[in-house]
């Protein structure tokens, strides 16, 4: 309460304090304050969807709408946001990204008008009882005008409108400090009432006790329109602080009327005080009792560059181009110009650049008045910048850390309390552009920080997915142990689990006597049957639940397994899905190999034509066994050799198409076809060979597949390739011995591959059972 | 003889006492983890990616704990070396070109119309950046995604770019001394 007191006894004293440092450089403000403000039309504006600091808002309209003067173009979103409104009549000729009035020269989405010349306003919607109306109200009419702080930073003005904490001093800001700027002079001139109207509703809506306008005073017409206007208005003062720059900016000109400082990194409101340009206090009076939304501000075009420099009411959008070529503009023979002012504005990149909120100032000064810094040189350590800094920092330590990076002691410097008014700059005698290296600083800070962020957002979600794979995988290790326990509790209680004995004891049996099989080669007859048996007896397996006698097919007799072959037969059909997922396989490894081994296209088309090759051959060598021995049992096998040629010239087929390139390959692909064809039409006639060869095709589609799995170079993949040819050479050289050796060899191979097969479920079984 | 006696008990009792003050303090403020880890998990730009040949950037902020190089990281690039560089008390070193190089961020792009729905890159993303389901199209999260390159590979129809991250006027910094100029009219 005391200080509150102090606060605006204080500034009721009507003292001017004084703020450390500062500059004056040469105000060049007489350029531009001579005549009236005049008007500026142009055909094309350019309107950017977002021109102030926040989020932009959504687009109401579409390209080819006609809107009126003061149409919302945008409606706010979430959080700090303004809408864009139309500056004149006319019709939106396009939505395109165009360059944006920012120092990067990057592009926004913005809005294409083309003006229709009429002028036509929407229908305005004042609120002249704005002093009976409810705050809230009020403060969201000025939003939806689209109203932002016209002095530079393009804030929105109703978040300053409702703030959070009791505010008791308004202080309204027509210092305008830097050079050659003098829009806010002229309009404070010629529509002081109006700016003091302004000033009015926002002391109402922000409940401030005391309202101080502050002028800088070298504009002693601007003091004398304010002062004419003031007259009989109560609560608002006039405070004319003296020239310095920079006065103007928020921080020095709260400490020249109160005395009081900012605290760092805070805002004036966390003591109370809100300041508003005058700007912004005459958009604020024409937004309420006028029903205008933000459509048009004082720009001063202005430099030595410029025939007839003025201020203008330029309409938001307007290009700069258009705008200088209106005033005389004639460039240098390195052009340069600037947006703001001389020290805090920034470089125009491109001139097709618009006019935004924010825009008080388009300079085109010559070389001579206002010349390009000149080539850094060495800092001297003369502490000049010290002593202009309006913020008491050390520009010089700052420079150094800057340059070095050091961001921890940049903060620790207080950097973010620079206020880049560029003082430091100005009068370094060594042209060291320190206010650049500030900015590149604090965006590099500002990144860091960002990245830090999202560095400790990532791995959050990072940890937390490991968890989650983790719990998932504990979840179905335990599913899979109780399913087990499940089984084995079934397998306890069925009456049926005999019988599994029975099958187990039967494989065991056959297990014994393919070893025998495989000792004693001489025995020429007895081998053929017992590998028909053992097919069988596969077969019976898989068909447990169609409960096969398994008895007999334990029995290894040859009479037996004649029996037994025909109800394999019989389970044939149950088995193809199997066989089907075998083939299925062969043709995806193939395919998938091939995709990834373009550049091997040549060895691999000697495969293929291997391959085919073989398929013929193996063919032709496989008919006199089949004559020998007609065996119903294998006609499942044979079903099977089929699927697979079928898959394997589906799977070359699909190589085909990625060599696509190469068309000697079309004959090669008949002959697959053709040889595959042949193959399927063969009935009853397939010896153990055919059963064997597809057994060798599956297991080396199943290699094939696992080494592609776990080979991540081509390489590995070109051995897996290398390995197969060979195999199948193999496989070739054996369908050409002599019958009977080859019946033998076969027959002890399949043997010997099921009981390894069987050993495992058998010894697992086997211990289960017994 | 006596005072020796003393002397002795009275150093063992002291023994005792600080001994245990010792052994409880032990467990009472036990460090779990080992905080150099911690601190240099903290440098590591948590992309996951990789790049340097550990499954994460914990793994390897333990590995470099352990005295494995600081130069494996190529999405912190020689900043995040320099830092780790410090924290270690070493001499930074220039990035390992065999881990790749540092280059401008990036960030997945699925093109949707060529998604088979796989969910194969859902697999990879070690953040969870996109979002999409068995059969239907997938898309990332701009937002999350890191960049780390570990989606692509797995895709059967390589519909996924890394493309570099949009810069607006709202994310552009100031890189330059000089603001680059256009000649005007």
């Amino acid at each position: 309460m005391q200080s509150e007191l102090t606060l605006i006894e204080q500034v009721k004293l009507g003292k001017i304090w004084e703020f450390p440092g500062g500059i004056n450089p040469p105000e060049r403000k007489s350029l531009s304050n001579q005549t009236e403000i005049g008007n500026f039309t142009t055909h094309t504006l350019y309107i950017p969807i977002q021109q102030h600091i926040g989020v932009a808002g959504s687009l109401l309209v579409t390209k080819g709408e006609s809107v009126l003067k003061g149409q919302a173009l945008t409606s706010p979103g979430e959080g700090l946001s303004l809408p864009v409104h139309a500056p004149t009549s006319g019709v939106i000729s396009d939505i395109i990204d165009h360059v944006d009035a920012h120092p990067s020269g990057k592009t926004v989405l913005t809005i294409v008008l083309e003006a229709d010349g009429k002028d036509l306003w929407v229908n305005k919607n004042p609120l002249l009882n704005w002093q009976e109306l409810d705050r809230d109200t009020v403060v969201k009419h000025i939003q939806a005008a689209g109203v932002s702080g016209l002095g530079g930073a393009s804030f929105p003005t109703y978040v300053k409108l409702s703030p959070h904490k009791n505010i008791d001093l308004l202080i309204l800001n027509g210092v305008e400090c830097e050079p050659y700027i003098t829009a806010d002079d002229v309009l404070m001139r010629y529509h002081a009432n109006e700016i003091v109207q302004g000033a009015q509703i926002i002391q109402h809506l922000v409940a401030a006790k005391l309202c101080v306008i502050a002028i800088e005073d070298n504009k002693t017409e601007a003091i004398a329109s304010i002062e004419k206007a003031l007259a009989d208005v109560a609560d608002i003062e006039l405070r004319v602080v003296p020239t310095k720059y920079p006065s103007g900016g928020e921080k020095q000109l709260v400490e020249l009327i109160t005395g009081l400082q900012v605290p760092s990194g805070g805002i004036p409101a966390d003591i109370g005080i809100v300041m508003q340009n005058v700007g912004t206090s005459f958009a604020v009076k024409r937004a309420t009792i006028d029903g205008e939304a933000l459509v048009s501000r004082v720009v001063t075009v202005t430099g030595e560059r410029v025939k007839n420099p003025q201020n203008l009411w330029v309409p938001l959008g307007t290009p700069i181009k258009t705008l200088l070529q209106n005033v005389g503009y004639s460039p240098e023979k390195t052009p340069r110009l600037i947006m703001g002012g001389p020290m805090m504005g920034f470089n125009i990149v491109d001139d097709m650049m618009p006019v935004v909120k924010s825009t008080n100032c388009i300079l085109a000064p010559s070389n001579f008045h206002l010349p390009e810094r000149g080539v850094e040189q060495n800092c001297i350590r003369c502490g000049q910048c010290a002593d202009a800094c309006p913020a008491e920092l050390l520009p010089q330590q700052l420079q150094w850390f800057a340059k070095a990076d050091e961001h921890e002691k940049l903060k620790e410097y207080d950097l973010f309390d620079c206020i880049e008014c560029g003082a430091c700059a100005y009068v370094c005698p060594s042209q060291i552009p320190l206010v650049q290296y500030y900015r590149i600083a604090k965006s590099d800070i500002r990144q860091a920080e960002e990245e830090k962020l999202k560095a400790e957002k990532a791995k959050r979600r990072f940890e937390v997915r490991q968890e989650r794979l983790e719990r998932d995988k504990q979840a179905r290790l335990l599913r899979h142990k109780e399913s087990a326990e499940k089984r084995k509790k079934a397998l306890a209680q069925d009456g049926s689990a005999k019988d599994k004995i029975a099958a187990a004891l039967a494989r065991a049996k056959a297990k014994k006597a393919t070893s025998e099989n495989t000792d004693d080669l001489a025995a020429s007859d007895t081998p053929q049957d017992k590998v028909a048996a053992a097919i069988a007896r596969a077969k019976a397996k898989k068909l447990k639940s169609s409960k096969v006698s398994v008895d007999n097919s334990a029995d290894s007799t040859p009479e037996a397994s004649l029996e037994t072959s025909l109800k394999a037969t019989d389970t044939a059909p149950t088995t193809n899905p199997n066989k089907d997922r075998v083939a299925a396989a062969v043709a995806r490894a193939k395919a998938k190999k091939l995709a990834k081994e373009e550049q091997e296209k040549v060895k691999n088309d000697a495969e293929l034509k291997n391959e085919t090759d073989h398929k013929g051959h193996a063919d032709a060598a496989d008919k006199p066994v089949s004559e020998a021995q007609v065996d119903k049992t294998l006609t499942a096998a044979e079903e099977r050799k089929a699927k697979v040629a079928a898959a394997v010239a589906k799977a070359k087929a699909k190589k085909q198409k990625a060599a696509a390139d190469e068309p000697n390959q079309e004959p090669t692909l008949d002959f697959v076809d053709k040889a595959s064809a042949k193959i399927s039409n063969e009935d009853k006639k397939r010896s153990a060979d055919d059963e064997r060869k597809a057994k060798v095709a599956a297991a080396v589609a199943k290699a094939k597949a696992k080494a592609k799995k776990q080979a991540t170079e081509s390489e590995n993949s070109t051995n897996t390739s290398d390995k197969e040819t060979p195999d199948l050479n193999v496989a070739d050289d054996l369908s050409q011995t002599p019958e009977q050796i080859r019946k033998d060899k076969v027959a002890a191979a399949i043997a010997k591959a099921k009981a390894k097969k069987n050993a495992n479920n058998d010894t697992d079984n086997g211990s289960n059972n017994s | 003889m006596v005072s020796v006696f003393y002397a002795l008990s009275a150093l063992v009792l002291m023994a005792l006492i600080f001994g245990a003050i010792l052994g409880y303090a032990s467990v009472r403020f036990k460090v779990k983890s080992d905080p150099l880890v911690e601190q240099l998990d903290q440098l590591l730009p948590q992309t996951q990616c990789g790049q340097c040949g550990y499954p994460g950037c914990k793994p390897y902020a333990e590995a470099i704990a352990n005295g494995d190089d600081i130069n494996k990281c190529p999405p912190g690039g020689d900043a995040t070396i320099k830092l780790i560089a410090d924290l270690m008390g070493v001499e930074a070193v220039s990035l390992d070109a065999a881990h790749g190089e540092e280059d401008v961020k990036k960030v997945a792009y699925i093109r949707e119309d060529e998604c088979i729905g796989c969910t194969k890159c859902i697999q990879a993303c070690p953040v969870d950046a996109i979002v999409g389901a068995s059969k239907v199209m997938h898309t990332v999260i701009v937002d999350e995604c890191t960049g780390c390159d570990l989606c692509v590979e797995p895709c059967p129809v390589d519909c996924i770019d890394m493309v570099p991250l949009h810069t607006g006027a709202a994310n552009w910094k100031w890189d330059s001394l000089v603001i680059p100029t256009k000649t005007v009219a």
